[in-house]
């Protein structure tokens, strides 16, 4: 594998810097803060609660309603507030990658909302979203077979790197540019959720997906000890 | 009592065949795995999980306190901060009640403590059939978090008698976190509320009975 110097110094099986913290807003019935380098994510979950529209509920088992919302000074040029295209989209992933692990069959009709907001951002807002929801959802004691941890691989022309940062995402142009790959795996190291867009052969792939893999162990660990610290402040 | 842990959700909490899985845990591949965020106990072979946050999930037979949200033609359904909205039966109330004028007996807006008898598929049924029960008419409703409930009551009800004693006051624990305050006077009211949110704030001291005699006798 060529060896490539990315501009921020990280080698190339290395994120960046990760904290979590658990219990940041007293209204909400759980939530959570996930920072990923300059990315700040924060999630509240509200409920499960009545569902309303009625006529959206499932009687057979409840429902996961996720919302992805980035601050209007979240990036260096304001962007307009309110939902658009490309959040409504990371909604419905986020949903996608919560859902096998939430067991929703225990509440029938009802709904379970999760808010996520991105404070900063810095590209990985999606896995640091889906980080923060995952330690909110189980602050909110909604029962849950595991815990996800999600973390991008990507290409930096033929090199397989570790979770993208902005420069990297967006403007990298040398070689073959740039592919940034969201991957979203259960403690176990199952996955759950899993997003391609650019060039990448196979091999690559699989090879992205190792690395992806690894990584996600180490974000374990912080989600489980920033959950276990919630509750050591009261004690 | 063995040791407790705190436990997240898809963790490991006894390797072993031996085990039975109880509430907020299951079995995968031989071993014991929780379901939800809270302290794993073990009890002879049973393991379980208590949850610490969350919200308030219903039991039968424990005694809440609601808010009536609207009134239906035989009952009115209550809010009683459970995921769904409980129903109370007309046939529920322990006297006569006029079809007509249901909203004689509790109208919308109205506070009452009742008792969870059932809960199936189509909901969660109250009852005012218990001694203890009924519309609260005066006094203060405040909230504390549903899973602090049994250290505001304390081991065999000590710690809600202490407050009781020391402020003079009448006080009701909604298991779901609701608590009724009645009193002679306002200022025992507030010095009731005050006291109890001390209890919810601490309520991981070990021997907190012991300090909120402290408490009490400094404020005397």
């Amino acid at each position: 594998m060529p060896e490539i110097k990315r501009k921020s110094g990280r080698k190339a099986d290395e994120m960046r810097k990760i904290s979590a913290k658990v219990g940041i807003i007293p209204n909400a019935n759980g939530s959570a803060m996930f920072v990923s380098g300059k990315t700040i994510a924060i999630a509240a979950v509200y409920g499960p609660k009545e569902h309303h529209p009625r006529n959206q509920r499932n009687p057979a088992k409840g429902t996961l309603r996720c919302t992805y919302n980035m601050m209007s000074f979240s990036v260096t040029d304001r962007i307009r507030p309110g939902q658009n295209r490309r959040s409504t989209e990371i909604s419905k992933i986020t949903e996608w990658a919560l859902e096998p692990i939430v067991m929703l069959d225990k509440y029938p009709g009802k709904v379970v909302d999760v808010y996520i907001h991105m404070t900063q951002a810095d590209a990985g807002t999606r896995c640091a979203g889906i980080n923060a929801a995952a330690m909110a959802l189980a602050h909110a004691g909604i029962p849950m077979k595991n815990i996800v941890s999600s973390i991008a691989a990507g290409k930096l022309d033929k090199t397989i790197v570790l979770d993208l940062d902005k420069y990297e995402d967006s403007e990298f142009e040398e070689g073959e540019g740039s592919t940034d790959i969201p991957m979203t795996f259960t403690s176990d190291g199952k996955l759950t959720h899993i997003q391609v867009d650019g060039y990448i052969t196979p091999e690559q792939l699989k090879e992205a997906m190792k690395m992806a893999r690894e990584a996600s162990k180490k974000i374990y660990e912080v989600q489980k000890q920033a959950l276990k610290d919630s509750l050591g402040k009261e004690k | 009592m063995t040791e407790r842990k705190i436990i997240i959700p898809g963790e490991k909490i006894v390797d072993s065949k031996e085990f039975l899985p109880g509430e907020g845990t299951e079995k995968r591949d031989g071993g014991i795995y929780s379901l939800i965020f809270g302290l794993a106990e073990t009890l002879d072979k049973l393991v379980k999980v208590i949850p610490l946050s969350g919200v308030y999930n219903p039991r039968r037979g424990n005694v809440v306190i609601g808010q009536v949200e609207e009134i239906t033609f035989n009952g009115w359904i209550i809010n009683i901060n459970a995921p769904e909205n409980a129903f109370l039966s007309l046939m529920e109330v322990p006297r006569y009640v006029n079809k007509d004028g249901l909203d004689e007996i509790m109208d919308i807006g109205d506070m009452a403590v009742v008792k969870i008898w059932g809960i199936n598929k189509r909901g969660i049924d109250v009852s005012l059939k218990s001694i203890g029960l009924g519309k609260i008419d005066e006094g203060i409703i405040m909230e504390v978090n549903p899973h602090k409930v049994p250290r505001v009551i304390g081991k065999e009800g000590s710690m809600i008698k202490l407050i009781k004693d020391n402020t003079g006051c009448n006080i009701t624990v909604g298991q779901n976190g609701l608590i009724w305050i009645k009193g002679n006077k306002v200022e025992d009211e507030l010095f009731a509320k005050k006291a109890i949110l001390h209890v919810a704030e601490k309520c991981f001291v070990s021997g907190l009975t012991e300090e909120m005699e402290k408490y009490f006798g400094g404020k005397k």
